[in-house]
């Protein structure tokens, strides 16, 4: 782009001082540009939601039916072992999913950080299970831990006949088969974040530290680690994000089982909403989960802000 | 006799609506009819309608036993979009009627009432119309045996618990797996079910159609759970997920010896050229002996802009109460006809025996809904999730029956 | 080379190379699974490499596969899926870029709101939407129609785009647009002339991120499609639960990586750039 700043004549005519007309425009066009995005949302996303919070107030079961019913969806969902379970479940999950991804996103990211070779097609690997949906993905892991024709059976073949490996039908192992499934598929790009922010770091202050004889562990423990908080807590967000919404890997994955060791506030809602004509429950515990979701992100983008002031 | 007057009712019925039909229609049919003999049974009502010139829009859903079906139907009536034809059963069909959202059939219902034991009749009628045409009558309370692998261990069909278990010992004993099952909530929950009916169908009604407390949390529903927690002792160990189609065909190629299920599974053991009464034995399951679980697999046709029914609906539906449709699509989904008029000479021994209990247990009060036909999806769903989480834990068989009451309570 | 620094190599390889025979595996494993007859599914195990280069499991599954009544495999909604996902990934792409420059380059009394406002929609769960979303897309008209999953798609992806384009306009300098303003341009202009054309980094980002979740998206494609414009996600979904008899894995493996070839010729092709885009801003939170 050679002109980036126009140089054309028609428009130097206004130089100097811009014209009331102009100034009246650059307060106002910002808002207008936003308006429909502003609009949409609030259909979208708040209308469509408030329609949801009002369901959970009515007697609603197959289809929404407006007859006023109090609380008592919220008592029916606080009383029913099964949210309680998927709550639960949530916490099972999202905490070691978040943690792995996290820890080997930046175990691999250090890594490929050392100049080595192949980096290229080693970040294409890590980052490839990102392009698959969550129903492909979720049905491959669901092949691999099969303990017929999975993982149990290849070892077996090789000759470990009493090779155990079935923690799809265990119900206190069934969770970790979906983190496992979660965590390879956001690994990679954790990981590619991760790079991206070690890239940032200033290298003459690496470089710095290298002359004055600090080893390379103690330079990314002292100077490169501390300066990628901002990319922490993005890549916080979004693992957390996801968690939240993990519905289909479970869907296609476990469908809640064994039992419903693998139930997630997502999945509850659906199951309760459509499958079972439960609609105010469904919408109550939908409720419930804007809350969550609230409850969490907000301190959590409010850390993020400070870690980002403070990295500044 | 009344077959052919039937038969006139119903020919009469297509031309009277069908006379006017100068232009095809579109009849799109929103259906979770994929897998085994189903999508064939389907085909061939496909191949009727389009025979007569409508035309045939697909619309299958699959996953879920359904549940995406029912999604997809729920916002496509809130979008004021909702298909012309349904694939439903159970409690729903009079949920849907109730909201006005269904065309009453009686253009087409005429001598339904003779025709169709008043037990099924019943779970198609809304306010004394009919709102849905049954496609065929499945029975639950079916088991299938591996046939050698029973003589190998020198048994006979069980007819109580007890015998079973001492089948299955033998079985396991030597080395096979007894019970073929699939570790899903389905599966779960139809295993349940034959326990709760073995003992008694008075009980059964109480309990599971009722959901009546003091019979969900009795002595006799600890029984149950007992029963239910032998059995699973003689599971495998990689039932987690398993498709029932395949837990049939651990039975089908030898490597189990029992499966409980309806009678779609015998759709598998025909497709993999198994013959009833030499590779395999399909019995009533233990205790069940004079009573017939049903599920009434049918159509329900949907309001198009609040009006009437179309012609292509009415034909529909009358091309599915038809003897023909209905002695076809019964054979291919390996279930019974509905209609008492049909004759079942040309259906196997299996089918054939359920032929005859379906008239016996309709005079004697053995016919009863089976739960996936008898109870709401809240109901079911709670059932499911007591039994399934039982299963899977080594919860104790009281607090399951105290757990199984306070659950459907809630869900009622 | 010092022996505790080969040392330290050989155990970098060693880790980078263990984790990504661990990552390749379920692709490994789908693809040979994809590759053999039923016949040999039976005897081997699923690491066992096909016997032949036998494409005939892919014929089917695009083709010829039952999905339901109707017995064309994957093909036709192949089509709707690229039908749907251009005009929602190039709109959705548009509306955050502008919306991201007004809000990182314009601010104004309440931006930060509107911001962290729209923003929220990136969070709800969709399950939570559907019904409401129907009704409002059957007032439309346009229930169960390409143009109404385009809208949806595009509605709910504005979100995640306005967030990655403010993210990546924030870094730049403010006085870009003070300095062009003096010269008496005005937001469009600007937009046009100076943070458009520095801009293709990021919108690789975005294009990339829009076009996967839009083609591997399920619920929205199932719920608000119709007979005539399934997603081709829905079509997988029906074509692994239909079967007659024995299941074909092999069929059933070659419908998921045909659904699953798009996305991933996008991520080998696009990958790099994508890292790129991201190095280039958009992680500064």
């Amino acid at each position: 782009m050679a002109d980036t700043i126009p140089a054309d004549a028609g428009l130097r005519k206004g130089l100097a001082r811009p014209s009331r007309a102009s100034v009246w425009a650059d307060k106002w066009i910002p808002l207008v540009v936003l308006s429909p995005s502003v609009v949409i949302s609030l259909i979208f996303v708040y209308g469509f939601l408030a329609a949801t919070a009002v369901l959970s107030f009515t007697n609603s079961t197959l289809m929404p039916r407006y007859v006023g019913a109090g609380f008592q969806r919220y008592i029916d969902l606080f009383s029913n072992s099964v949210w309680w379970t998927s709550v639960a479940n949530l916490f099972w999950f999202s905490v070691p999913f978040i943690v792995l991804s996290l820890g080997l996103g930046l175990l691999l990211a250090i890594l490929m950080d050392q100049r080595i070779r192949a980096e290229g097609a080693l970040r294409a690997i890590y980052l490839y299970p990102l392009a698959l949906s969550q129903i492909v993905a979720g049905t491959a892991w669901q092949w691999l831990f099969n303990p017929e024709y999975g993982i149990q059976n290849t070892v077996r073949a090789l000759g470990f006949t009493s090779f155990e490996f079935n923690w799809l039908n265990d119900s206190r192992m069934a969770m970790a088969c979906v983190v496992i499934a979660a965590v390879w598929q956001c690994t990679g790009f954790v990981a590619a974040l991760f790079l991206a922010g070690l890239r940032g770091v200033d290298e003459e202050v690496i470089k710095a530290g290298m002359v004055d004889g600090a080893s390379m562990p103690v330079i990314y423990r002292r100077i490169v680690l501390p300066a990628m908080w901002p990319v922490f807590f993005s890549v916080l967000l979004l693992l957390t994000h996801q968690a939240i919404k993990t519905f289909d890997l479970v869907v296609a994955m476990t469908a809640g089982g064994p039992g419903t060791s693998t139930w997630l506030p997502s999945y509850f809602m659906y199951n309760f909403s459509f499958e079972r004509g439960r609609m105010g429950v469904g919408a109550a515990s939908a409720v419930m989960i804007l809350v969550m979701v609230v409850a969490i992100l907000i301190p959590m983008m409010y850390l993020e802000k400070r870690a980002q002031k403070n990295a500044s | 006799m009344r077959f052919r007057k039937f038969a006139l009712l119903a020919t009469t019925a297509a031309v009277l609506v069908g006379a006017g039909s100068v232009r095809a229609e579109d009849v799109e049919v929103l259906h979770y009819y994929t897998s085994g003999g189903e999508s064939r049974a389907v085909n061939v009502l496909k191949e009727d309608l389009e025979k007569i010139g409508h035309t045939w829009v697909d619309s299958a859903i699959a996953g879920g036993g359904g549940a995406n079906a029912m999604t997809v139907l729920k916002t496509r009536v809130i979008s004021g979009n909702p298909p012309k034809a349904v694939q439903m059963r159970g409690p729903a069909i009079q949920d849907w009627a109730s909201q006005d959202a269904l065309v009453p059939l009686d253009a087409v219902s005429g001598d339904w009432d003779n025709l169709l034991p008043p037990a099924i009749a019943e779970v198609l009628k809304y306010d004394g119309h009919y709102y849905g045409v049954v496609n065929w009558v499945h029975r639950v309370n079916w088991m299938y045996i591996n046939k050698p692998m029973l003589d190998e261990v020198g048994g006979t069909v069980p007819t109580t618990w007890d015998e079973f278990f001492a089948v299955a010992d033998k079985m396991k004993a030597a080395g096979h797996t007894a019970i073929a099952h699939g570790g899903t909530p389905y599966h779960d929950a139809v295993y349940f079910e034959g326990i709760v009916q073995s003992m008694g169908v008075d009980f059964y009604r109480k309990a599971i159609l009722e959901g009546d407390a003091e019979a969900l949390n009795s002595p006799t529903m600890v029984q149950v759970f007992d029963i239910l927690r032998k059995s699973t002792e003689y599971f495998d160990d990689a039932t987690q997920g398993r498709p029932w189609n395949l837990a049939a065909a651990m039975v089908i190629e030898g490597q189990a010896g029992f499966l409980f299920m309806g009678d779609w599974a015998k759709g598998e053991f025909s497709a993999a050229g198994k013959v009833p009464g030499v590779d395999y034995i399909c019995a009533v399951r233990p205790g069940n002996e004079g009573i017939f679980t049903f599920i009434a697999d049918g159509f329900v046709f949907f309001k198009q802009n609040g009006g009437e029914a179309t012609e292509g609906q009415l034909e529909l539906a009358s091309l599915i109460a038809s003897p023909d449709f209905q002695l076809r699509g019964a054979q291919f989904k390996g279930a019974i006809p509905a209609l008492n008029t049909v004759p079942v000479d040309s259906f196997d021994d299996c089918s054939k025996k359920a032929a005859a209990d379906l008239q016996s247990t309709a005079a004697s009060g053995g016919l009863v809904p089976s739960q996936n036909q008898g109870t709401t999806e809240a109901v079911l769903g709670a059932i499911r999730d007591v039994v399934t989480n039982f299963i899977n834990s080594d919860q104790d068989s009281a607090s399951a029956a105290a757990d199984l009451a306070a659950a459907v309570q809630a869900a009622k | 080379m010092r022996p505790d620094k080969l040392v330290a190599r050989i155990a970098i390889y060693a880790v980078l190379g263990f984790f990504a025979l661990i990552f390749l595996a379920p692709l490994y494993v789908v693809l040979v699974t994809s590759l053999k007859t039923l016949p040999e599914l039976r005897v081997g195990t699923m690491l066992a490499l096909p016997q032949g280069l036998n494409f005939d499991a892919w014929g089917k599954a695009w083709s010829s596969a039952c999905t339901g009544a109707a017995c064309n495999g994957l093909q036709p909604f192949f089509m709707n899926s690229v039908y749907i996902v251009i005009p929602s990934v190039i709109i959705s792409s548009m509306i955050g870029s502008i919306n991201g420059y007004a809000l990182a380059q314009w601010r104004f009394p309440g931006s930060e709101i509107i911001f962290t406002g729209l923003l929220f929609g990136f969070f709800i769960p969709f399950q939570a939407i559907l019904l409401p979303a129907a009704q409002f897309l059957g007032m439309l008209k346009l229930a169960n129609t390409i143009p109404g999953l385009i809208i949806i798609q595009t509605v709910y992806g504005i979100a995640f785009c306005t967030m990655l384009f403010r993210n990546y306009y924030v870094a730049m300098p403010l006085e870009l647009v003070k300095a062009a303003r003096v010269d008496g341009a005005g937001f469009f202009r600007i937009f046009w002339r100076i943070f458009l054309p520095i801009s293709l980094p990021i919108f690789t980002v975005c294009v990339i991120w829009q076009f996967t979740h839009i083609w591997n998206d399920f619920l929205f494609g199932v719920v608000f499609s119709g007979p005539e414009s399934r997603p081709i996600t829905v079509g997988l979904n029906n074509l692994v639960n239909t079967s007659e008899g024995v299941k074909e894995y092999n069929v059933d493996t070659a419908a998921a990586l045909i659904t699953a070839l798009p996305t991933l010729i996008v991520y080998i092709i696009g990958g790099r750039y994508f890292i790129r885009g991201l190095t280039a801003g958009a992680v500064k939170g």
